[in-house]
């Protein structure tokens, strides 16, 4: 099934360039949290240290990279034919859950000290939008194979891991400094985001 | 007894300013992020999530007996599902082109972490009458905030309002793009959460 679906795509010429430009295009012109505003919520709150910034980012470029990857075949081999296109938000939804509960045991077993200071924002990947969102993204762009969805995912995971990085380091610098109450938090976070996706939006001229 | 004495009472009016989703507990901004540019966008986001945040709370309470504790997330997960697909089967065929630019993101409203977080710390402990209420109330409270922004972002970026240009537009308006580029949403948000933040601060005696 999975051969089926990459031979047409081999065969076109220029796959390669195909893939690269996706995977820059999710990574950085329509990053999926600066553009796109996609999983905010743990990019506030996991956001002020390096580590578990870089843990959490890793986490979520694994998830993104397979669940748009099954998701893409449940939809394609399964729900379209079958005429249940409606039912796709339970099955993404629950093709997540399953593999976040999967990270987790991995993560538990491998690294138990990474899985105490993720805490619940482990599980909450599960509703994390960023993932949730790729697989509903991935379906906007029609001539998507499956190589195309794997690449997209793990492209979006990339830009999402960027993202969170950078603003870790930021606000590792900036945690002394003098801050108004009201902006304290979530306000300057907000702000900072916004400088960055100023910048990002330079990179929108790369890539049509 | 006043209205506002009463357990629903509070929880609608708390939602609404002290307790505000977006502002003061920092939840749900990913859509309050992309569909802002618009202010007919927003209105109908806005009322697909009040929708949901008060059917999906009055059902969690309703169920709350009887759904064991282990698996609680994923039914209210599916709850919450089960409206959204109503919500968007009805803008898909009531609004075919707005459900294009806002498509995905109206099927995001399942992991909208505001309908998870009530149903979670709300519902799932109250009676039912309260819990329509808690999720009436958090649906508003987040689209006052939205509309704010939607407001400002449309009126700036665009010279328009509802689509509707605004008077003197093409004289004197200078079309302020940025803002309805991402970055303008961060700045707007944040903004709103320093004065919401700062206005809360103060009413409850001195910032800390």
């Amino acid at each position: 099934m999975i051969l089926a679906a990459i031979q047409p795509a081999v065969a076109e010429p220029g796959l390669f360039v195909q893939l690269i430009v996706i995977f820059l295009a999710a990574a950085f012109t329509e990053n999926i949290l600066l553009a796109r505003f996609l999983g905010m919520c743990s990019f506030l709150a996991i956001s002020r240290q390096m580590k578990t910034s870089l843990g959490l980012g890793f986490a979520v470029v694994f998830v993104t990279t397979f669940t748009a990857a099954i998701n893409w075949l449940l939809h394609t081999y399964v729900m379209v034919p079958l005429h249940i296109e409606f039912l796709e938000l339970i099955v993404f939804i629950v093709v997540i859950a399953a593999f976040v509960q999967l990270v987790e045991m991995v993560i538990e077993r491998f690294s138990p000290s990474l899985y105490f200071s993720l805490g619940i924002f482990l599980p909450l990947i599960t509703v994390n939008c960023a993932i949730l969102g790729v697989s509903l993204f991935m379906l906007n762009k029609e001539d998507f194979g499956f190589l195309h969805s794997l690449v997209f995912g793990f492209g979006s995971g990339i830009g999402w891991l960027v993202a969170i990085v950078l603003m870790a380091g930021i606000r590792e610098q900036i945690k002394e400094d003098k801050i108004p109450a009201g902006l304290r938090g979530s306000g300057i976070t907000l702000i900072i985001t916004g400088i960055i996706a100023l910048a990002f939006v330079a990179f929108s001229g790369m890539i049509k | 007894m006043a209205f506002k004495d009463t357990l629903g009472g509070r929880a609608l009016i708390g939602n609404l300013w002290r307790d505000n989703p977006v502002f003061r507990q920092v939840l749900g901004i990913c859509s309050a992020l992309a569909v802002t540019n618009l202010l007919k966008n927003t209105l109908l986001m806005c009322g697909g999530l009040v929708f949901t945040a008060a059917l999906s709370n009055l059902t969690v309470s309703l169920l709350r007996k009887s759904i064991p504790k282990q698996v609680r997330m994923m039914v209210q997960v599916l709850i919450i599902a089960a409206y959204v697909i109503i919500v968007d089967t009805f803008i898909r065929a009531q609004f075919p082109d707005i459900h294009k630019t806002i498509g995905p993101y109206v099927g995001l409203i399942i992991t909208n972490c505001i309908i998870m977080g009530r149903a979670e710390a709300f519902a799932s402990k109250n009676p039912a009458w309260p819990s329509l209420l808690d999720g009436i109330g958090a649906g508003l409270g987040y689209s006052f905030v939205l509309i704010v922004i939607a407001v400002f972002r449309e009126a700036l970026g665009f010279g328009t309002l509802l689509g509707i240009p605004l008077p003197g537009r093409d004289i004197w308006w200078y079309q302020w793009t940025i803002m309805v580029m991402p970055p303008g949403a961060f700045f707007m948000l944040a903004l709103v959460a320093w004065f919401g933040n700062s206005y809360v601060l103060k009413k409850e005696g001195g910032a800390k």
